[in-house]
C-alpha cells in the first residue's frame, strides 16, 4: 500500500461514485473516463504496463466516446424525479454485496502478498498470445467482427424498414 | 570536440547537472531536466512554424504574409501571444464552466504527454518504455475526449457540430493510423520507439537501406500514415471540424483570449508529435540520411526531418480544397482501411522471404493491385477531366 | 493490510458502486456505465492476483484482462446499438418506461 496506489485508488473510486450519482449524463460519462484512467494508473502501478495503456486506449478512446455519442443521439437526461424506493433498494443491495465481499476478502486466507518484483515484458505477452492463447485470440477477433457487424445492423434497422 | 561529444552534448550536460545536485533530489532533477527542454523547445517551434506557415501560404496565394513585426516578420508570434494574453476571456453564460475550462488544458497536456516517447536524438528520449507506441496512441485518445469536452461545454450548436465532426473523424482515421504503424511493429519486433529506430540503423554504401520507408510496405504505410496524421491533427484538407464557411470555427468557437491560443498550441503540438512519430517509425528517427553526413548531430537530423514533414503539411494546406463529410468518411473506411490491411499482409510476406529484388517485387504486388482495384471501384466509372472555368479564361 | 487485500477491497468497492448505480439509476446508458464499472472491478482483481499470485511469469491474469477489455469494447458497442434501437422505438431510454414487449 504505497502513496501513489492510494491516490490512484481514491481517483478511481471518486470517479466511479461521480459517474453513478451525477445528474447530467455527459458528466457521468466524463467521470467514468476519470475513473477508468485512475484504474489504468493502478494497473501501471501494479506493473502491468501494456494492460494499463491498452485500458486508456480502448476505454477512453473508444468506449467513453461511444457512450457520449449515444447520449447525444438519444438526447436523454434522466427525468427530474427519481423514484426514491428504487434508489434506496439499489443502494441497500449493493451495500449488502459490498459487506459480503469485504467479509470474504478479509477472512479468506489466500491474501498473502508475495510482491514478486516482476513487470510483464511486452514481448512475453506477445509470445504468450501467439502460442498458448492463439485460439482465444482468434475467437476474440471473430467476436469483435461479429459485434461490429451486429452493432451496425441493430442501429441501422429502422432505416431499412422505412425504405 | 569530437562529433560524438557534440552529438551527446545535451545528455552529458544533463548528467553533469544531475550529479551536481544533492543526492536526495537527484531523481526529481533528472525528470525535470528531461521534461523542461520539451516544454520550451516545442512551443518555440510552434511559434516559428506559425510564421513560416503564414509566410509560405502567403507566397502560395500571391501575397507577402506577415512581414511587419521584427525582422522579416519573425516577431509576429510574440505580438500574437501578447494579443491573446491581454484579450478578454469570455465564457458563455450557458456554458458548463468546469468542462469549458478544463478542455483546453487537457488538450495541451495530452499533446505534451505524447512527446515523452519520441526519441529526438541518440539517447534523447524522456521515457524509454516497453510499450511506447501504445502510450502514444493512448495519449492521442485522451485528446479526442478533450475536443468533445470543448464542443459540449461551450453549449453552442456550432461547437457541438464541430466536436462531433472532429471526434468522428479522429476515430475513423485512428484505425488506419494504428494499423499502418502495426506493420512497422511487426517487422521491428518491438513497440519501443528507441528499438524501432535502432532497427533502422546501418547503411548500404551511402544509402540508409534499412529505413522502413524504402520498402514497398513501408512506402505505402508511410503515405497512409501521413494522410491519417493529417486527418488526426485536423489539418487541411481534413479540417472540416473547423470549416469556417459552415460552422464558424468548430469546437473552439466559444473560446477567446488565452484559451483560444491554447487550442492553437495544442493542435500544432499534436501535429509535431505525430510527425515526430512518422519520422521515428518510417524515416529512421534521428539517423543521418546519407552515411557521410553522420558527423552532423543526431538531434539536428531529427528536427530537420520533422520540419520537412511540417513543410509538407503546409504545402498540402495551400494546395488542396476541403473535403466533404461523406467523402471524408468514405475515404477512411473504403480506401484507407483496406489499404492498411494489405500493407500489414505485405509486411508479413516481407518478414518471411529472403532479401533480394524478388522480395521487393512480391511485396509490392498486392499493394499496387489493391490500389488499382480500389481506385477503379471507388471511382465508379466516373471520368475525371480538366476543369474548365467559363468566365475565368 | 497486505497489498493484495488492498487491491481486492478497492475492487470490491468499485464493484459495489457500479452495482448500486446499475440498480438504482433509470437511464439505460447509466446502467451500461455501471456494468462497465463492475467489469473493470473484475479486471483489477485479475491484475492483482497475477501480481501477487504464486506464478506471475505465467501471465494468465494479464492475458485474461486483455481479452476482457476487447470483449468489453464489443459489449459496449452492441449495448449502445441496442439502446439506440430501443430509443428509436420507445422514444426514451428510461428503463422504467420501456416495459412493452409488443411492437
Amino acid at each position: 500500500m504505497t502513496v501513489p496506489f492510494l491516490i490512484l485508488a481514491a481517483i478511481t473510486i471518486a470517479g466511479a461514485v461521480a459517474a453513478m450519482t451525477l445528474r447530467k449524463l455527459v458528466h457521468c460519462a466524463l467521470a467514468l473516463a476519470v475513473s477508468l484512467v485512475g484504474l489504468a494508473g493502478l494497473y501501471l502501478d501494479l506493473g502491468a504496463q501494456f494492460v494499463g495503456l491498452a485500458q486508456v486506449l480502448v476505454y477512453v478512446g473508444a468506449v467513453v466516446i461511444l457512450i457520449v455519442f449515444a447520449i447525444l443521439l438519444t438526447r436523454g437526461d434522466e427525468p427530474a424525479s427519481p423514484r426514491v424506493g428504487r434508489a434506496v433498494s439499489g443502494v441497500m443491495i449493493s451495500a449488502c454485496v459490498f459487506g459480503v465481499l469485504v467479509w470474504a476478502v478479509v477472512s479468506g486466507g489466500a491474501a498473502q502478498g508475495t510482491a514478486a518484483p516482476s513487470l510483464a515484458p511486452i514481448s512475453d505477452i506477445g509470445h504468450a498470445m501467439m502460442s498458448r492463447y492463439i485460439l482465444p485470440l482468434e475467437v476474440v477477433g471473430l467476436l469483435l467482427t461479429a459485434a461490429l457487424i451486429g452493432a451496425v445492423v441493430i442501429a441501422m434497422e429502422e432505416k431499412r424498414r422505412t425504405k | 570536440m569530437t562529433t560524438q561529444a557534440v552529438d551527446q552534448i545535451f545528455v552529458t550536460i544533463k548528467h553533469w547537472l544531475v550529479l551536481q545536485s544533492p543526492a536526495v533530489i537527484q531523481p526529481a532533477v533528472s525528470v525535470l531536466l528531461s521534461v523542461l527542454p520539451l516544454l520550451i523547445i516545442f512551443p518555440s517551434l510552434f511559434a516559428v512554424t506559425t510564421v513560416l506557415e503564414r509566410k509560405g501560404l502567403g507566397r502560395m496565394q500571391n501575397r507577402y504574409g506577415p512581414n511587419r513585426v521584427g525582422p522579416y516578420g519573425f516577431l509576429q508570434p510574440l505580438a500574437d501571444g501578447i494579443k491573446a494574453l491581454i484579450k478578454e476571456d469570455i465564457v458563455p453564460v450557458g456554458a458548463d464552466k468546469l468542462v469549458h475550462f478544463l478542455a483546453p488544458l487537457l488538450l495541451v497536456m495530452t499533446a505534451f504527454l505524447e512527446y515523452a516517447v519520441i526519441p529526438v536524438g541518440r539517447n534523447m528520449v524522456v521515457a524509454d518504455m516497453d510499450s511506447a507506441l501504445v502510450f502514444f496512441f493512448a495519449a492521442g485518445a485522451a485528446m479526442e475526449v478533450s475536443i468533445f469536452m470543448a464542443g459540449w461545454g461551450s453549449r453552442n450548436k456550432y461547437s457541438m457540430l464541430g466536436a462531433m465532426r472532429a471526434v468522428a473523424q479522429m476515430i475513423s482515421y485512428e484505425a488506419p493510423l494504428i494499423l499502418s504503424s502495426i506493420a512497422v511493429v511487426m517487422i521491428a519486433g518491438s513497440l519501443s520507439t528507441t528499438t524501432i529506430v535502432e532497427r533502422q540503423a546501418g547503411y548500404w554504401g551511402v544509402w540508409p537501406y534499412h529505413w522502413y520507408v524504402f520498402t514497398p510496405w513501408g512506402m505505402a504505410g508511410f503515405v497512409l500514415f501521413m494522410i491519417a496524421a493529417t486527418a488526426e491533427s485536423n489539418r487541411s484538407p481534413f479540417d472540416l471540424p473547423e470549416g469556417e464557411s459552415e460552422i464558424i470555427a468548430g469546437y473552439f468557437t466559444e473560446y477567446s483570449g488565452f484559451k483560444f491560443a491554447l487550442f492553437f498550441l495544442g493542435e500544432y503540438l499534436g501535429m509535431f508529435a505525430i510527425s515526430g512519430l512518422a519520422v521515428t517509425l518510417f524515416l529512421g528517427g534521428w539517423a543521418a540520411p546519407l552515411s557521410f553526413l553522420t558527423f552532423i548531430p543526431s538531434w539536428i537530423w531529427f528536427f530537420a526531418k520533422l520540419m520537412t514533414l511540417i513543410a509538407g503539411f503546409i504545402w498540402i494546406r495551400g494546395t488542396l480544397p476541403r473535403l466533404r463529410m461523406d467523402q471524408l468518411m468514405n475515404f477512411a473506411w473504403k480506401f484507407m482501411l483496406p489499404m492498411t490491411l494489405v500493407v500489414i499482409f505485405s509486411a508479413g510476406i516481407w518478414r518471411f522471404m529472403p532479401s533480394g529484388i524478388v522480395r521487393w517485387v512480391v511485396c509490392a504486388i498486392p499493394i499496387v493491385l489493391l490500389y488499382w482495384l480500389l481506385g477503379r471501384a471507388l471511382m465508379g466509372g466516373r471520368k475525371l477531366e480538366k476543369r474548365t472555368y467559363r468566365f475565368a479564361e | 493490510m497486505s497489498p493484495l487485500t488492498g487491491c481486492l477491497l478497492i475492487s470490491a468497492l468499485l464493484f459495489s458502486v457500479g452495482l448500486g448505480g446499475a440498480l438504482s439509476r433509470r437511464s439505460a446508458i447509466l446502467v451500461l456505465i455501471g456494468i462497465e464499472l463492475m467489469l473493470n472491478a473484475a479486471n483489477l482483481n485479475f491484475i492483482a492476483f497475477w501480481r501477487y499470485g504464486p506464478h506471475p511469469e505465467a501471465l494468465t491474469g494479464v492475458i485474461f484482462v486483455i481479452f476482457s477489455i476487447a470483449i468489453a469494447a464489443a459489449e459496449a458497442a452492441v449495448g449502445l446499438g441496442l439502446i439506440m434501437a430501443v430509443y428509436r422505438h420507445a422514444k426514451t431510454t428510461d428503463l422504467t418506461r420501456v416495459d412493452s414487449m409488443k411492437g
